[in-house]
């Protein structure tokens, strides 16, 4: 859309965000705000199914920029993240030129003359054209910039951590045979963990840290209306309400914005107006992963669905 | 307002949060940015910039909040105002605030006289007293503060910027001249007094916080194990659990490059058979790395109880670097207790090893005797054996043959001894003929020789 200009303020960001459906808490605005402003990566952690990547995602579109991601696991190395020579095609190449190379060599007196040819002919297979970029070098190239996205950083190895760093901070990588590649434009970075393992401080040190607990009722509401606008707006406050007194309990897997975007579809889609005991009952697979949650929330739904309904009634 | 913001830095690394200088870069562009208007998103802005963790956002949440509130000028005030308040609350013009106000202005030729500091107060200028104390602060230095045995001193030496020498003339004069002005200045003065403390404390929050833990920790650290006072035994076991994790980040990550041993001529040659004894690829023997395996046994009577208390907290916590761990407890027989630890919490666990053998008298012989008969298999080669006792036998057999069966199966034999070199050989310490059986004998008695002892045993297989 606007992607060349700068975000002016922090409440153009919200605005922004809220305008491609991502309703985004003041914390978050002034994160991505920043990000643009001291071009610095964010490093987003949070539970799952807050709405990291969804973060990306939004904000790609509202920039009108491309998104690329790069999911990380375990194993991820420089060849899948970086970039990588397209061995079949330089030796596809050696085999045609091969007649070509003969000619090449065909006038040379002596080894030294020879050796000096092969050696201007050598450095062509080990140009751009035979340079496969992954998601990482892909992301510099782009003429327009993107939105960059190292998806669970904590899956990866301690090794591809620092093998971003020099991306991270200068927005470059370093190829041994062609050299330093810098960005075309600088790439909006973001990169998402779930705690699995601690990062290092060399990586949490080049970017923004920005947490993203489970959101505040309103704000929840207000995400709920954008993303499932069938839902009234009775049924919001109450199915909110409820989950935030299932928040409350000690759950294995706690439900997050995800489930509860899930839970409003489902609801909707079964045409319940409000809450009522029944329903929960039937859908709380929806809401919660595990079979131990599921009993231990079990006997609280009535309690849950009565309370959520009065505070539903006067919110 | 840059150098608010620096010092606000130096009361985050106060409140614990590391702050680089690349981060404080960060955070001076951030907010140069941002402005100071907005609180609320002056406080988003640090915590994204400085904080990299939750709990760091926590600590910087708090360390914010008390930076950027100012109590002290209106606590001082308060009492003041409230006066002032209330007595024209009454209004009417009543004879008190006729007074307050009054004086100064009649005894005109008397205020002129009277220091910058007492007209001040008595004008009761809230502003220019807080811009004065804010001064003081500076001169100060306050922000330098680290230990709380520096709060008189930081305290006397603001009342001294304040001119406090000057108001205490103008007190004696006032107090032949005026005696109910004196009286007033004197309350005010008090007032001032407070607020300098509270500032004083407020800023021992901010900056000094680590320090002082630091220094608390630093005594904890040489406190002979055995005398702690009971508030100081939950202490020492949170430091033992940082002593315990420091050990587990030291030694729990494998370092691959150390690894590599000599040139393996054997797996080259077959490698690289097919390209006819050419070595294009290398095979690189590998320097074999065992993790310890540890026997600890601890005597657990009377005085060194509390010791062997927390040496089997810490070794029980390094799962992550010892391989294997068997804990015996002893003190007039001995058993297995490393069920026992592994199960259960700590205290519970502790209760139950001396209610089972606890609070006998020390038979180093027969415990030794019983580890032989049922758990000599236990110790291997690889096997580290640590004593964690004061040799004391009480006059009975101490059988140092078995202990040179043990030596000759384990890799090493550690005594850790929580008494001093002094004291031992002498009465019914047998130290001196356990001594040669032993590869290393340590005084044992303080949370650092712990943490040295544990370190070099674990150190021994890098």
């Amino acid at each position: 859309m606007n992607a060349q200009l700068p975000i002016e303020s922090i409440d153009a960001v919200t605005a922004g965000l809220a305008s491609v459906g991502y309703i985004a808490s003041r914390q978050i605005a002034t994160a991505v705000y920043l990000a643009e402003r001291i071009e610095k990566p964010i490093l987003v952690e949070g539970p799952a199914g807050v709405g990291k990547t969804e973060l990306a995602k939004a904000l790609a579109k509202w920039r009108g920029l491309r998104m690329i991601r790069m999911q990380c696991y375990e194993g991820l190395d420089e060849a899948k993240a970086l970039y990588e020579w397209k061995y079949a095609k330089q030796l596809l190449y050696t085999q045609i030129l091969k007649d070509k190379l003969g000619e090449v060599l065909g006038g040379a007196d002596t080894l030294a003359v020879a050796l000096e040819r092969l050696h201007d002919f050598g450095d062509v297979f080990f140009s751009k054209e035979f340079v496969e970029p992954r998601p990482l070098l892909q992301a510099l190239e782009q003429p327009e910039g993107c939105v960059l996205l190292v998806d669970e950083i904590d899956k990866s190895d301690a090794e591809f951590e620092s093998l971003l760093l020099e991306i991270l901070s200068d927005y470059q990588v370093s190829i041994p045979e062609l050299g330093t590649i810098s960005a075309v434009v600088k790439p909006f970075v973001l990169l998402t963990s779930n705690g699995e393992r601690d990062l290092s401080d060399a990586l949490k040190r080049r970017c923004l840290h920005l947490h993203i607990g489970f959101p505040e009722q309103k704000l929840e509401e207000r995400i709920v209306e954008s993303r499932v606008p069938g839902a009234s707006q009775a049924l919001r406050a109450q199915l909110v309400g409820f989950i935030n007194q299932v928040r409350a309990l000690d759950l294995k897997k706690l439900p997050s914005v995800s489930e509860t975007i899930d839970w409003a579809r489902v609801l909707v889609l079964l045409q319940s107006t409000e809450l009522d005991h029944e329903t929960v009952k039937d859908t709380l697979n929806v809401l919660l992963k595990y079979e131990a949650d599921i009993e231990t929330t079990m006997p609280q739904v009535a309690g849950f669905v009565a309370k959520s309904g009065r505070a539903g009634m006067f919110g | 307002m840059r150098e608010e913001l620096h010092r606000f830095f130096r009361a985050a690394r106060g409140a614990g949060v590391r702050v680089s200088p690349a981060e404080s870069i960060d955070a001076m562009r951030a907010v140069a940015d941002v402005g100071f208007a907005d609180r609320g998103v002056l406080r988003d802005t640090l915590l994204l910039t400085l904080a990299k963790s939750q709990d760091e956002k926590q600590a910087l949440g708090d360390c914010f909040d008390l930076f950027f509130s100012h109590p002290e000028p209106k606590s001082e005030m308060d009492d003041a105002s409230g006066d002032d308040a209330s007595a024209s609350g009454d209004s009417s013009d009543a004879t008190s605030p006729a007074s307050a106000g009054g004086a100064p202005q009649d005894g005109g030729g008397e205020t002129t006289e009277l220091g910058e500091l007492a007209q001040m107060l008595l004008a009761q200028d809230r502003s220019a007293v807080a811009a004065a104390l804010a001064g003081a602060a500076n001169a100060a230095e306050l922000s330098a503060i680290r230990y709380f045995t520096q709060r008189g001193l930081f305290q006397s030496r603001m009342m001294e910027a304040l001119g406090v020498g000057r108001l205490r003339d103008d007190l004696d004069q006032l107090k032949t001249a005026n005696p109910a002005e004196a009286e007033r200045l004197a309350n005010l003065l008090d007032g001032l007094r407070d607020a300098v403390r509270e500032r004083v404390s407020q800023a021992l929050l901010l900056y000094g916080r680590e320090e002082t833990e630091n220094l608390r920790h630093e005594i904890l650290r040489n406190a002979p194990l055995a005398r702690l006072e009971r508030r100081q035994v939950d202490q020492m076991k949170l430091l033992i659990r940082a002593i315990a994790r420091r050990l587990r980040e030291r030694y729990s990550k494998p370092r691959k490059r150390q690894r590599r041993g000599h040139l393996d001529v054997r797996r080259t040659m077959r490698r690289n058979a097919a390209w006819g004894g050419i070595p294009f690829l290398t095979a690189w023997k590998r320097r074999h790395r065992d993790r310890p395996k540890i026997v600890a046994l601890c005597d657990v009577s009377g005085s060194v109880a509390q010791v062997s208390d927390f040496f089997l907290l810490l070794i029980h916590s390094l799962h992550e670097v010892v391989d294997d761990v068997r804990s015996f407890a002893f003190s007039g027989h001995l058993i297995e207790v490393s069920d026992i630890l592994d199960k259960q919490e700590p205290e519970a666990a502790m209760r139950e090893i001396m209610t089972k053998v606890g609070f006998g008298s020390s038979d180093y012989g027969n415990s030794f005797a019983d580890f032989e008969k049922r758990w000599l298999r236990a110790v291997t080669p690889k096997t580290t054996v640590i004593v964690l006792g004061d040799a004391r036998t009480n006059k009975l057999d101490p059988r140092t043959d078995i202990l040179r069966t043990i030596s000759e199966r384990a890799k090493r034999v550690v005594w850790l001894n929580p008494e001093g070199r002094m004291g031992w050989g002498w009465g019914d310490s047998e130290m001196f003929r356990y001594a040669p059986f032993c590869t290393v004998v340590r005084q044992c008695a303080t949370a650092k020789q712990l943490e040295r002892a544990v370190s070099d045993i674990v150190a021994a297989y890098q």
